[in-house]
């Protein structure tokens, strides 16, 4: 997603001649644009087409609706706080990781990374064991410890989803600005510190203003994230009575369905996202970083000294926020057989882990539904998206650099609205996708392609065209040079791009949502479900069943990248 | 481990009983149709335990024939069906909801197949439909429960009315009748009972609201909200059963009774193996231990009931018309929504 800033013409190359690989690029994009156009025109067809003939009812009754009028005002507080206090957290544990000595820093990232990787709607779920007023464990603590009748935290309030949703929106803020740490060099900083100012000062009216720019844009960028989400909302939201944009759309689409309210209801959330990363880009584009002046200048890590080890506590304590204590409840919940009660032999229990995987009929199928889809859409998508990112990169087709808008666009457009426009798309002829795994392929394919794309795009850009030019000369046409010489170059970065997709891939919620079928259901969906029933062992023996395959893709890419990495130097 | 033992003696006595019951020559031709096809696919919202261990009932005694449980609300049962009738997709066998008004629906959209189930005879006109194309697998009351760990006896609520009180506030929890069918016959018997009133002034009790009529037996149990509003009685007792803290209350001046109906899908993919699946969920010994193991209610008036549970005639129980429950459906969604927020 950082991409988003960073796009830039690529110089013009390339031979402008017949090219007999030229159907590949153009089959290519023609794929990606029909990706993208297909929901989104049916979207704004559907709006317009009401009950009663063609004309701007559903927008009227979606704009005058007292419900549908505070959905998207809760949605707008929600997010914007998000936004601030992601900000605060990422921005924060950022400065501290990449320019202070602030120890066991890989591990810090690693557990960054970790919030990072844990689906929203899973942290959502555990929070309502931690901090649910009455029986959750760290109200009932606290009630024990001070004698106190009231609860400390309701998670189950506007409060505690934007709570919530910020822990697990923080660390994109935090990617962004640790990119942005890093490249800023100390001389600044140091000039400060020799007309006199104290570190606190430095890092107030020097550092913070350099990185201005990047915390602005993390804020939209967390903003963006929390508009879109629908699991944490749904789990924490409606129980207290409260709706999003995102929950609302769902509601739409029970019987009997208004897809042409849920269209219309979707086209502000999409103007909105599509203002933002207007704005972001702008932001972003428009104030570069003066200071960034290559590699050159020397970047020295500033000493906390006897706030160290404090500084680290709070970090940790943070962390546990978003990893440690979640972790932890659904192990719990997995293993007792009360998940309230204290887990002692008597209410230890591995019934959930047999009816999960044995007794309960949906677990198998929707686990082979996610590995599949999660491998496929990655395959498919790294070879789009780096089929695309070369073409913008080296300049193949004419207007190419519109290719790089379209591959970005999906991320202007929210889970669940690509969803109701894919539904709408694909449940009539010619096509009818919908009761098949792949309607689901070409939503996730859909939704990853930014993610994708960006991380393909980094890679070509960091291979220089001149090896490929040479392999051209003598005599290879320009899929093979790809395919004999940049790929192997770019296969650390591919998988990476892989990876990226298949994390995000297993852990979607919010279009799987409106497009599943019983046959075609995935863990997500059916942690869903069986939330609404509250079978909360059983959500837990899944929730970690995603988080472990998670984490074990992540070591596995790490491993193979981290050997490439080595034969190439070699 | 002694209970469960007991139970699987008990189990495999009543396959051994049955399989000398239904052997004439029509059910050895159905079942060997129905093991052809191999499959039946059953569309339901009965609680997620309950209708796992039920298709594993059915497994055992037919094997060979596999049964797909898709388990959800009985609002997003018909959701998906009507959502997969409209795509033209095939997918359903079984369809089981909750609510008595989806099955007029169905009915009324021609998406029914008609089969009269001989295991149907013997039950009381109110379970089964007239023209013959749905019958009701069980009943379900709609009940008040409290956690007597929080709640004292004789503070706890014993009437619906009681549940009004303001020292209430933040205590309660409700299911949803967008989701669940019990809850929407629920809402629509009290409504009749006591108009809509009854539920706005409820709502100002800031009650949480979870979805499946089943979900407010574990948040009860755990005592994040020590007093139920409404709930399935069956999964209440089940919970109970497990050892939770939980108390029933079957109030005074009513209890709603639900009929779930099940039906066969005019498109089932496995129409045989759906005939021998609904013959074999309305017989006497799938009835006892729907009453025995799940602690429902059932029409079969052979059955009988654990004896820590009331009677049905001894309840007054407030019924309603499936006629009703399906053009009132939108209204009471629409309404519930409006007074609870969500």
């Amino acid at each position: 997603m950082e991409a988003v800033g960073r796009l830039r013409v690529g110089s013009r190359r390339g031979s402008r001649t017949w090219d007999r690989t030229l159907p590949v690029w153009i089959g290519a994009s023609l794929f990606l644009v029909f990706l993208m156009l297909l929901p989104l025109g049916w979207i704004f067809v559907t709006s317009l087409r009401g009950e009663e003939g063609w004309g701007i009812s559903g927008y009227v009754q979606v704009f005058t609706q007292q419900a549908f009028l505070r959905a998207i005002w809760n949605t707008l507080i929600i997010s914007f706080w998000v936004g601030v206090i992601a900000v605060v957290i990422g921005s924060l544990l950022a400065w501290l990781v990449t320019r202070t000595d602030l120890p066991l820093k890989q591990t810090i990232r690693a557990l960054v990374m970790a919030s990072f990787v844990t689906p929203p709607f899973l942290g959502a779920f555990a929070w309502t064991l931690l901090a649910g007023p009455n029986a959750g464990l760290l109200n009932k603590i606290y009630r024990s410890l001070t004698g106190s009748e009231e609860a400390l935290f309701n998670i189950f309030s506007m409060g505690g989803l934007i709570f919530v949703m910020a822990l697990y929106s923080f660390p994109y803020v935090f990617s962004m600005i640790a990119n942005v740490c890093e490249l800023i060099s100390s001389d600044l900083e140091d000039a400060a510190n020799i007309l006199g100012a104290n570190k606190l000062r430095v890092a107030l009216t020097v550092t913070l203003p350099l990185t201005a720019p990047a915390l602005l844009g993390g804020f939209i960028l967390a903003f963006l994230h929390s508009l879109s989400l629908f699991g944490a909302p749904a789990i924490l939201g409606l129980p207290a009575s409260l709706h999003t944009i995102t929950t609302q759309i769902w509601a739409l689409f029970q019987y009997p369905p208004r897809l042409d309210l849920a269209a219309a209801f979707s086209v502000p959330l999409l103007l909105a996202t599509m203002l933002l990363i207007a704005l972001q880009k702008k932001i972003l584009g428009r104030r570069g970083y003066s200071t960034v002046g290559g590699k050159g200048g020397e970047r020295r890590l500033l000493h906390l000294e006897i706030f160290r080890i404090p500084t680290f506590v709070l970090v940790l304590a943070i962390l546990s926020l978003s990893v440690f204590l979640p972790y932890w409840i659904l192990l719990k919940a997995a293993l007792a057989k009360a998940w309230a009660q204290p887990l002692t032999w008597d209410n230890f229990t591995l019934e959930n882990f047999k009816f999960a995987f044995f007794q309960y009929g949906d677990t198998q199928n929707a686990i082979l539904n996610t590995f599949k889809l999660g491998v496929l859409t990655a395959t498919v998508g790294t070879i789009i998206a780096a089929l695309i990112a070369y073409i913008t990169n080296r300049q193949l087709l004419w207007g190419a650099r519109y290719l790089t808008f379209f591959a970005l666009a999906p991320l202007v457009v929210p889970g669940i609205v690509l969803a109701v426009g894919l539904f709408i798309a694909y449940t009539r002829p010619p096509l009818v996708l919908y009761g098949t795994i792949w309607i689901m392929f070409v939503a996730y394919l859909t939704k990853e392609m930014p993610i994708g794309f960006s991380q393909a795009e980094t890679t070509f850009k960091s291979i220089h065209p001149e090896l490929e030019d040479a392999s051209r000369i003598l005599g290879a046409n320009r899929l093979g040079a790809l395919k004999d010489v940049t790929a192997p170059l770019a296969r650390a970065g591919l998988i990476a791009t892989w990876c990226f997709i298949f994390i995000g891939v297993i852990r979607e919620l919010s279009a799987s949502i409106l497009l599943f079928t019983p046959k075609s259901k995935v863990v997500s969906v059916v942690i869903f479900d069986l939330k609404e029933e509250g079978q909360i062992g059983v959500i837990a023996v899944l929730g970690i069943l995603l988080l472990l395959v998670s984490f074990l893709v992540i070591l596995a890419v790490q491993w193979v990248a981290r050997r490439e990495i080595l034969a190439t130097r070699e | 481990m002694k209970k469960r033992f007991r139970i699987f003696i008990y189990m495999a006595l009543l396959a051994f009983f049955t399989w000398g019951s239904v052997s004439s020559a029509q059910d050895a031709a159905l079942i060997e149709a129905a093991r052809k096809e191999g499959k039946v696919i059953w569309y339901t919202s009965l609680a997620i335990p309950s209708s796992t261990v039920f298709a594993h009932f059915f497994m055992n005694k037919y094997k060979g024939i596999e049964v797909e449980v898709h388990r959800t609300g009985s609002q997003r049962v018909l959701q998906r069906v009507m959502q997969e009738a409209s795509a033209g997709i095939k997918n359903a066998d079984v369809i089981h909801t909750s609510d008595a008004g989806h099955f007029v629906l169905l009915k009324e959209k021609r998406l029914l197949l008609k089969y009269v189930p001989r295991a149907a005879e013997i039950f009381p006109a109110g379970f089964k439909d007239p023209d013959g194309f749905y019958y009701g697998l069980r009943a379900t009351l709609s009940v008040i429960a409290y956690n007597p760990k929080v709640v004292t006896d004789k503070d706890a609520p014993k009437s619906w009315k009681d549940l009004l009180d303001g020292k209430w506030r933040g205590k309660e929890v409700t299911a949803h009748p967008g989701y669940s069918g019990i809850i929407m016959t629920h809402v629509l018997a009290l409504v009749k009972q006591y108009g809509w009133d009854y539920f706005k002034e409820l709502a100002k009790n800031k009650v949480h609201i979870t979805q499946s009529a089943n979900d407010p037996a574990g948040v009860v149990a755990s005592g994040e909200r020590p007093v139920g509003v409404n709930g399935a009685e069956y999964f209440y007792y089940k919970t109970l059963k497990q050892g939770n803290p939980i108390k029933i209350v079957y109030p005074k001046e009513g209890v709603p009774l639900v009929v779930s109906p099940t039906a066969i899908a005019n498109a089932a993919p496995h129409p045989n193996a759906a005939k021998l699946f609904t013959e074999f969920i309305l017989t006497k010994e799938s009835q006892q231990m729907l009453a025995d193991k799940e602690g429902l209610y059932t029409g079969h008036p052979e059955v009988t009931y654990p004896k820590d549970k009331p009677m049905l005639k001894d309840l007054k129980l407030l019924a309603v018309d499936a006629d009703e429950l399906e053009k009132r459906n939108a209204e009471i969604k629409k309404r519930f929504v409006e007074f609870f927020g969500a």
